[in-house]
């Protein structure tokens, strides 16, 4: 075990040796052999799935693609796709010049067809649109591409393999979930200097390691412990461990082996699971583990499963290698991430459609075109005129006019603009009013609202402002767009009684639930003491009112609303700010202690997490 | 295109292969949602229901799979062709892919282009309401949809009626369909209007044992690897389950629905407060396509309860404070209604 506890530092991203050495299995690896081989297995066989490769544009980048380009089949195709990429040079559609020129309708290929039997380039995949990566994705299932657009049915062979590049420059930053979910390989170049590269192939004969891959037999327990693997790692897709099996075949190939050996187990597993991992093995040995707390329900259920009954030492001697081989090969801020773990994920489920962009027909990017009228939204002249041009001679016939320049347009045509509209966010105060709280510390809050408030005005954001106190919380402003109003209602907010927290975070959670079905984005700000002495059940009891309060915020969280805790405890009572800092740990709330020094800090602190969350 | 993976080989996700072979045997039920983690083989699923379905019979060349023993439903080019008994032909039940990319005209159809450039002529070409007709239409990723087509399936799907009007065509056609909706919900949630329309909402979870994770790893590489000996392997199997799905269909009408069965319902819905008539109807229509699949000659408590958290569980308010979900709502109300 001597060769784990030496990798043990790779556990929390610090690498040795200057972030160019990664342990892959067998010896060590630099980073750059790291992403050649990932090219060359990919390459192998690239069908079907994907490599994410992640770098920004460079001289590293561009040597690790010509390298790839190297090994792929010689006429594979290798087709670029710009992240605004249209559908009909996506999927192909009517080529109108043609149609028109021979009086029949003349199907265009589009980029994905054109691609069969070679791989998808992605630039900038992180700014890829979902619906796009949609679109790729059901190709690589489906292995042909459907055209049903413009009056044209045509499905072509279309079996690709994707190069998605990933340029993004923090976590928050990632190419569409639905094409990591089908990628089988992971390159971080951003760990490989300009110095490591070695531009030329070492002479590899990818033909006869093709013949290999093909006929090499997989035993049952390579299949097994990559299966093992990732569930210990939280991957829940079945994608992953079959994408591991097959780099492992590839690797076992290109080492020239007839059968998969250890080692070759272990560096796919680096190489196709490190990514995916959403959190630690549970049985983890290390103790810096700690601060990742896996996500509750987890553990219990894992233990349960635990793979190691009625199997052989071996195999879990082996799981064991593997393991390490992984958590040596996260990306670099993958714990960091891990850290965020429910936080992360629930931002996730917070984009899409309902998210923070709504598609409208009036106001913000264009995006596109779709039929309708001009009373709908404004026209797209040149989507119109695409739609009349094949109709042309029919109508002229029809009309019987000849030869003019008059074009026939009728309202089947006409076509009017999409815009991606940005929608605004509603700021949520979440404000204890109870005795505790109130008294005497109720206007030094309400003077920190106001400059929020000030703020929220500056940016267009909507507020709202919940009270609790008592036995229960009330939503004394709904949202509205009138700072003015929220002043009002807050001087004449009356305190005292006792502090159902919980309830304050639930009519939060509910509010936030319907912002977001309208299209804004919720924000929370709670402000309290933590001094929460009534549970959801409306009994007094500080110990339950705390449990529920925590699990309120808990629910807050996984809603995947950003949020931020102000605590206004008393600066003598370190318990009530414990309690707070609890909370806000809960919720995943930045947290912030009243009285800050200065209001100018606090409000550049809520500025921040606010624009945080807006993009 | 390579032969799709065997139906019987799916391992595991009862409750989603179920839904399906409930819609196979009873296409009244309504949609099929399938919502749920990535990975789980939803795709798999469908295009496996496409291979197994047994072959329908229809009028020969009509673009609308225009059943010939029905005459009241045949289509309009069916009805001019004015033939007592128009030839018919066996052809593989549709099972027909809406992809995303799919613009308004080639899913309702429009004007045929090629006929109208080169001869002049004004002919309605059939889109994919017309091929999904007696059959099924899938969307994959539906939540990404444009929300426009979505509009236009809800129309049709509710109605059976495919009514065009446009390019100075005026068509209606018949287009009787269970639509199947996959996605995962991080893409953004369905609207409530369009989750009503699906019957039986199935959530798709990855499975959680080792062995049964294995298991499916293990088949589907065996399938990629050699994908002939894999559904020879399965073969059997498969004819199996599609002489199952064939007598259900025929003794679905035999199978008795006692009154009590849709008092129960009743109370269900009343119990969870779902709106409307719908989810009593679904329950019921479900359960009895389940009895009919197992070989039972009337609806009994197995199959309500079973079929519950199915036909009930999208249908219910949203509660996001729910931590449980409404499959563990649902479950209570069943509980609590055999119980009384």
């Amino acid at each position: 075990m001597t060769e784990g506890d030496r990798r043990a530092p790779g556990r929390d991203g610090r690498v040795s040796d200057g972030d160019a050495e990664v342990s892959g299995g067998g010896g060590q690896v630099s980073a750059w052999e790291r992403a050649c081989i990932a090219a060359e297995a990919f390459a192998l066989a690239p069908l079907g799935c994907g490599i994410i490769v992640r770098g920004r544009p460079g001289p590293v980048r561009d040597a690790w693609l010509k390298r790839l380009r190297a090994v792929l089949p010689r006429d594979a195709p290798f087709r670029r796709v710009p992240a605004a990429i249209a559908d009909d040079r996506l999927i192909g559609g009517l080529d109108i010049p043609a149609t028109l020129s021979a009086g029949r309708p003349v199907a265009e290929r589009g980029l994905i067809a054109e691609a069969d039997g070679g791989v998808l380039v992605i630039a900038m995949a992180e700014r890829l649109p979902a619906g796009v990566a949609a679109r790729i994705a059901a190709v690589l299932d489906a292995e042909t591409v459907t055209v049903e657009r413009d009056g044209l049915t045509l499905t072509e062979p279309a079996r690709i393999g994707f190069v998605a590049l990933d340029e993004g420059c923090d976590e928050d930053e990632a190419p569409p979930a639905i094409l990591v979910e089908r990628s089988a390989y992971f390159v971080d170049l951003d760990r490989v200097g300009i110095r490591d590269v070695q531009e030329e192939a070492d002479g590899l004969d990818c033909d006869e390691a093709r013949a290999r891959f093909a006929a090499l037999a997989v035993e049952p327990s390579a299949l097994e412990t990559l299966v093992n693997v990732a569930a210990a790692f939280g991957i829940a897709s079945l994608r992953a461990p079959l994408f591991a099996l097959r780099a492992a075949r590839a690797i076992a190939a290109l080492d020239g082996a007839d059968t998969i050996e250890d080692s070759h187990i272990s560096l796919a597993a680096a190489l196709a699971l490190a990514h995916r991992a959403t959190r630690m093995p549970a049985d983890a040995d290390d103790s810096d583990d700690a601060a990742e707390e896996p996500p509750e329900q987890q553990p219990e259920d894992e233990r349960e499963k635990d793979p190691s009954d009625g199997r052989n030492e071996e195999q879990k001697k082996l799981e064991d290698v593997v393991l390490d081989a992984i958590a040596a090969s996260m990306p670099a801020n993958l714990l960091a991430r891990l850290e965020a773990g429910a936080k992360a994920r629930a931002k996730a489920a917070a984009h899409g459609k309902a998210g923070d962009h709504q598609i409208s027909m009036r106001r913000g990017r264009p995006v596109g075109t779709r039929p309708g009228l001009p009373r709908e939204g404004r026209i797209a002249l040149v989507a119109t005129l695409r739609a009349a041009a094949p109709w042309q001679p029919l109508r002229r016939r029809e009309h019987g006019t000849t030869g003019t320049a008059r074009i026939h347009v009728t309202p089947d045509d006409l076509r009017i603009v999409l815009h991606h509209e940005k929608r605004g966010a509603t700021t949520i105060f979440v404000v204890d009013a109870s005795g505790s709280s109130a008294l005497h510390r109720l206007a030094e809050v309400k003077g920190a609202i106001e400059l929020l408030l000030a703020d929220c005005y500056v940016r267009r954001d909507s507020v709202a402002l919940i009270a609790f106190r008592g036995k229960d919380a009330e939503i004394v402003l709904p949202p509205t767009r009138s700072t003015a109003r929220a002043r009002r209602r807050l001087a004449g907010l009356p305190g005292g009684g006792g502090t159902p927290l919980a309830h304050g975070l639930d009519a939060a959670a509910v509010l936030a639930g319907q912002i977001r079905r309208t299209g804004q984005t919720p924000f929370v700000v709670l402000m309290t003491d933590g001094h929460a002495n009534i549970a959801r059940d409306g009994h007094a009891g500080r110990p339950k009112a705390l449990e529920d309060a925590i699990d309120a915020g808990k629910r807050l969280a996984a809603a995947g609303v950003a949020s931020l805790a102000i605590d206004t405890s008393a600066p003598s009572r370190h318990r009530d700010s414990a309690t707070t800092l609890r909370i806000a740990q809960a919720m995943g709330a930045d947290y912030f202690k009243l009285p800050v020094a200065d209001s100018a800090r606090l409000n550049a602190a809520v500025r921040k997490s606010a624009q945080r969350l807006q993009g | 295109m390579r032969q799709p993976y065997p139906f019987s080989a799916i391992v595991g996700q009862e409750d989603m292969k179920t839904a399906f072979l409930i819609a196979a045997v009873d296409p009244s039920v309504g949609g099929i949602l399938a919502f749920g983690d990535r990975g789980t083989g939803k795709s798999t699923a469908v295009r496996a229901l496409a291979a197994l379905l047994p072959k329908i019979k229809a009028v020969e060349g009509c673009p609308y799979n225009c059943e010939p023993s029905s005459p009241a439903h045949l289509c309009h080019a069916c009805q001019d062709e004015g033939r007592k008994h128009p030839k018919s032909a066996l052809r593989p039940a549709p099972v027909v892919d809406l992809p995303l990319g799919a613009t308004e005209d080639r899913v309702v159809g429009a004007l045929n282009l090629e006929r109208a450039l080169a001869h002049g002529e004004k002919s309605f070409q059939a889109g994919l309401l017309a091929q999904a007709n007696r059959g099924f239409l899938y969307i994959d990723e539906v939540n990404l949809l444009e929300d426009h087509l979505v509009d236009l399936l809800l129309d049709v799907a509710a109605s059976g009626v495919n009514v065009v009007e446009r390019e100075g065509l005026s068509v209606r056609h018949p287009a009787q369909f269970v639509l199947i909706g996959s996605g995962n919900p991080e893409e953004g949630e369905l609207r409530p209007q369009l989750l009503d329309r699906f019957g039986l909402a199935v959530e798709v979870r990855t499975p959680q044992e080792v062995p049964t994770r294995i298991e499916v790893v293990k088949r589907r590489d065996s399938y990629e690897r050699d994908p002939e000996a894999f559904l020879e392997h399965w073969a059997s199997a498969e004819k199996k389950l599609r002489n199952r799905i064939v007598s259900a269909r025929t003794g679905l009408s035999s199978v008795a629905t006692p009154d009590s069965a849709v008092e129960t319902a009743t109370r269900l819905c009343l119990a969870l407060g779902s709106d409307g008539l719908r989810g009593e109807l679904t329950l019921i229509r479900a359960s009895r396509a389940l009895a009919a699949l197992e070989g039972k000659a009337e609806v009994g408590e197995a199959q309500m309860r079973r079929m519950a958290p199915l036909a009930l569980g999208h249908r219910l308010r949203r509660n996001p404070l729910d931590e449980q979900g409404s499959a563990a709502r649902v479950q209570r109300a069943v509980e609590e209604v055999f119980a009384a």
